[in-house]
């Protein structure tokens, strides 16, 4: 092998278009020596999602293609934050500033574009900025959240510019997009869908102004407003400038390639060098160059094939198509906005616009606006030149299409270049069962994100409907409630934030925190740390939110039996504490409705009562009927029984509510055959029913057993508890949890004399543990327990504010202003 | 930016909530980082402050609207809050009001003639 074969292939520019053509050379081949050339100091992202970063904060990690070891792992050398200064194309070698020197055996120029800066006066004033890149990204958006700039301008309503405006509304800052033209995205839109957009945008609360050429921007250090031709002026203390981008081609031009917009590329993408390929928004190709994703795709896979002589189809050009990711308003934007001939529906009503456009009878684009059903199908068509002999009813027809109706061959993913067969394969052939493991196995949706709805729904259709994916505690990070159980067992942790400290779990949406939390304790017999931060309001003070954001207040009435002090006390208490309602509860309890939360530990203190649960998913009541002492139909003591087991569980968490009931006869006055746990009297024992519900369904309790004795339906029952307890999934009630895991199983676990009593010694193990809540009302887990920032607190409030140091935590960000 | 309570007076992990300047804001002590976002989510009123706070969002406690922190945007949903800007400096915790006013998207700017 040579030296110069051995220098391989050296990929210019860091963006979309370098990255793809790496991956396309690394497809096809796995040997040949890559290195790619980064001017930005840092891995190659993906710009057309930058717009989400402003609007967001998020990292920009989040937007990064590839991780570092996917470049170790595929042998591609990657420089990043070099700048190169001169293309030596006699002596195949590239020349960076500082001074290095790379040889090259063939080399792909990815050097992307510029912005394009109006040269007006004002132009170099602080806060005016261009969107390219993250530093850009990264100055508007703390502008924009700074208190100091009040309105922002936005020079230039494309595509750009108008994601760019929606970012800068997202941090609260009033916004002005000002527009040589008469109508915005005038590349994509006709004039009606144009006009249709810009209410839609007026409700983002982004104005527009058009047909306004700005010729300065007026300020002394810092800019402060935007003139327009004519002398009209707008405020603005913050102006970005969006109005079109120019191809980088300086290198190729300074070493004499070809160039005309762009670096001139044939058919194979080849530039008037040898051995010299461009690719992207630097190159042109047949008068046109591409700013958009899925035709920098094509260019990079014909790129890749020439640079490694293998053959290829030519590549022809691309049918531009644009979906507008801006929040609330879907389009979609195919091809030619205007044609020969147009099929067009449009409602202002309701801001749907749709229009197929055909030229010689041939389908040439489409513009879709707040209704974009049809998308796939329609660009296939406009792809492919298919004749449309009837456009309004093609477009209606279109409508009507789901993903499923599409060709094998429709592309579904354009930032990504995935065909519908690919991600059926993923399935049928890649074992995939999931949207989720689809995408992350094609890749399909995970550059802007808008095809996956669709990708979904080919996915569900290919696994032959929605496929049960498992009951995951932590969706996010697809962690079951039994792969953690072992975890936290396995490292025996205590509380919820060494679980997500070492498995993520909760940390990203924090849904499933307070089923963690439940977990937790549960494995930990009620021996872990508490951490009120992952549990919901309710179980942080003890009562049940309400509507207005009051609470309510259910003391603990054993068995529904009150007596007269406790009475006086809970309308003493209502009385004192302004109580708006109270109310006697199904539950044979009483509810003090609308108590705010300042006053909880107050109120407590006067009922002097412990707390019901009613707030929960826990214990709640055990309802019960007048039972022998003075029922003349009664059998057996009910409220004896209910008694002795709502204080046999009382204080215990649970994987959903449980609610029980214990009726003296088969009357069932106290409903028990439709309890979560429910015991009915009968002649000669007791019937002993779980998993009835008289919520929305109504279901009758299967019957667990039928017992002599009261210790044996107290110990059914209690085993019952203690294994719903330790086997359901978090919000799972026992009318579910039942069924699902069949009536023999549990039999089996509850009655089975060893087992049983297993489980009654485990609960009364978690139950040792347990501590009225309501005494937290002298012993707040924080002085803020129940106390909002404005509220006095307890006179260790008081501290002094120490000396005002450098921030440290920062958030939303906002650097120095 | 105006001081709103000491770094401890919000419990790690919790929102509470204060009113500044006449406007009712949640402040958030996320896991690395404060956040503030108008207090009452745009849904039914429910008070943002009470709900369970993950890395970058909060939940609503009332029906589980949820919010970005860092932008007060509803995480796929049409709402939105404005989101005020939070430093700590030291042990005191500094709020400055995002423009506009609240619950409502900014007013348009106007031309000046």
């Amino acid at each position: 092998m040579s030296p110069r074969a051995r220098a391989g292939v050296v990929i210019v520019g860091g963006g979309i278009a370098g990255q793809a053509v790496v991956e396309a050379i690394r497809d096809r081949d796995r040997e040949v020596p890559l290195t790619l050339v980064c001017g930005e100091p840092r891995l190659p992202y993906d710009r057309v999602r930058l717009s989400e970063l402003l609007a967001s904060g998020e990292d920009l990690d989040a937007l990064i293609l590839r991780p570092a070891e996917w470049f170790a792992d595929h042998g591609v050398r990657v420089l990043t934050g070099r700048s190169v200064a001169r293309l030596d194309l006699e002596h195949h070698a590239i020349e960076l500033e500082n001074g290095e020197t790379l040889p090259f055996t063939r080399l792909a120029l990815a050097t992307g574009s510029r912005p394009l800066l109006p040269p007006i006066p004002g132009i170099d004033l602080d806060g005016v900025y261009a969107f390219r890149g993250p530093e850009d990204c990264d100055g508007i958006r703390a502008e924009a959240a700074s208190a100091d700039v009040r309105r922002a301008v936005v020079i230039g309503g494309g595509l750009l510019g108008l994601e760019a405006a929606r970012g800068i509304v997202a941090q609260g800052c009033a916004v002005t997009v000002v527009h040589l033209m008469d109508r915005v995205m005038e590349r994509q839109l006709d004039a009606g869908a144009a006009e249709l957009l810009l209410p839609r945008l007026r409700e983002l609360g982004v104005e527009v102004l058009l047909e306004r050429q700005t010729v300065a921007i007026v300020g002394e250090q810092r800019a402060c407003a935007v003139r327009f031709h004519g002398g009209e002026q707008v405020e603005a203390d913050l102006v970005v400038v969006s109005i079109g981008i120019r191809p980088e081609d300086s290198l190729a031009r300074a070493a004499g390639l070809r160039c005309d917009r762009g670096i001139v590329v044939d058919d194979h993408m080849r530039t008037s060098a040898a051995g010299v390929v461009a690719v992207g928004e630097c190159a042109e190709h047949d008068h046109v160059v591409y700013g958009l994703v899925a035709p920098i795709l094509e260019q990079a896979k014909v790129a890749a094939a020439t640079l490694l002589d293998r053959p290829a189809d030519p590549y022809r050009g691309s049918i531009p198509s644009a979906k507008l990711k801006v929040a609330g308003i879907d389009l979609v934007a195919i091809g030619a906005a205007e044609g020969d001939s147009e099929a067009i529906s449009s409602d202002a009503a309701t801001g749907v616009y749709r229009k197929l456009v055909v030229r010689d009878g041939l389908a040439a684009g489409a513009v879709l606006l707040g209704d974009v059903r049809g998308s796939e199908a329609l660009l296939y068509e406009i792809a492919g030149a298919e004749p449309v002999p009837d456009p309004l009813g093609r477009l209606a027809a279109a409508a009507a299409l789901g993903p499923e109706d599409l060709p094998d061959t429709a592309q579904i993913c354009n930032c990504n270049g995935v065909c519908k067969a690919e991600l059926v394969a993923a399935v049928t052939e890649g074992g995939c069962a999931t949207p989720r493991e689809v995408m992350a196995s094609t890749r399909a949706g995970t550059g802007c994100g808008s095809c996956r709805t669709t990708v979904t729904a080919i996915v569900a259709a290919a696994t032959g409907g929605l496929k049960d994916e498992p009951a995951y505690l932590c969706p996010c990070e697809r962690q079951t409630r039994e792969e953690l159980a072992a975890a936290i067992r396995e490292h025996s942790w205590r509380s919820v934030s060494e679980v997500t400290e070492a498995c993520r779990t909760g940390r990203q949406c924090g849904t499933c925190k307070p089923a963690l939390a439940y977990l937790v304790s549960e494995l930990n017999a009620n021996r872990h740390r508490e951490e009120r931060h992952a549990r919901f309001i309710n179980d942080r003070v003890h009562a049940n939110i309400q509507r207005d954001g009051t609470f309510s207040v259910v003391p603990r009435i054993h068995g529904g039996v009150v007596t007269p002090d406790q009475l006086r006390r809970i309308a003493d208490a209502a009385e004192k504490y302004e109580v708006p309602m109270v109310k006697v509860t199904g539950g044979q309890r009483i509810d003090l409705l609308g108590v705010r939360k300042q006053d909880l530990p107050g109120i407590w203190r006067d009922l002097g009562m412990t707390s019901g649960f009613a707030y929960s998913k826990a214990v709640r009541t055990v309802k019960t009927c007048v039972g022998t002492d003075f029922c003349r139909y009664g059998l057996e003591d009910s409220i004896g029984l209910g008694i002795e087991m709502e204080k046999a569980w009382e204080g215990l968490h649970t994987p959903h509510k449980v609610k029980s009931g214990v009726s003296g006869c088969p009357r069932n006055c106290a409903e028990a055959t439709v309890k979560d746990i429910g015991v009915v009297a009968v002649e000669g024992g007791w019937q002993v029913r779980i998993g009835g519900a008289a919520g929305g369904n109504v279901r009758e309790g299967d019957l667990l057993c039928t017992v002599k004795t009261r210790a044996e339906a107290l110990r059914a029952t209690t085993a019952f508890l203690q294994y719903y307890r330790e086997h359901a999934e978090y919000k799972e009630r026992t009318y579910d949890f039942v069924p699902r895991v069949g009536l023999d199983q549990v039999q089996a676990a509850v009655l089975d004399e060893r087992s049983s009593a297993a489980l009654v010694e485990r609960l009364r193990i978690a139950k040792a543990a347990t501590r009225d809540p309501w005494l937290e009302r002298d012993g707040p887990y924080h002085p803020r327990q129940f106390r909002d920032l404005d509220d006095p607190v307890l006179p260790e409030d008081a501290d002094e504010a120490l000396e005002a140091d450098e921030p440290t935590l920062v958030g939303p960000p906002e650097d120095g202003v | 930016m105006i001081r709103v309570c000491g770094v401890e007076d919000v419990p790690p992990g919790e929102g509470r909530a204060v009113v500044v300047e006449g406007r009712r804001v949640a402040l958030f002590r996320a896991e690395d980082a404060w956040f503030a976002l108008d207090a009452i989510c745009p849904h039914r009123g429910g008070p943002l402050a009470d709900g369970i706070v993950a890395r970058r969002t909060v939940i609503c406690p009332l029906h589980e609207r949820r919010f970005d922190l860092a932008t007060g945007r509803q995480c796929a949903g049409e709402y939105f809050v404005a989101a005020h800007r939070v430093e700590v400096r030291g042990s005191d915790v500094y709020l400055a009001l995002a423009p506009g006013p609240a619950g409502v998207a900014p007013r348009p700017a106007t031309a000046v003639p």
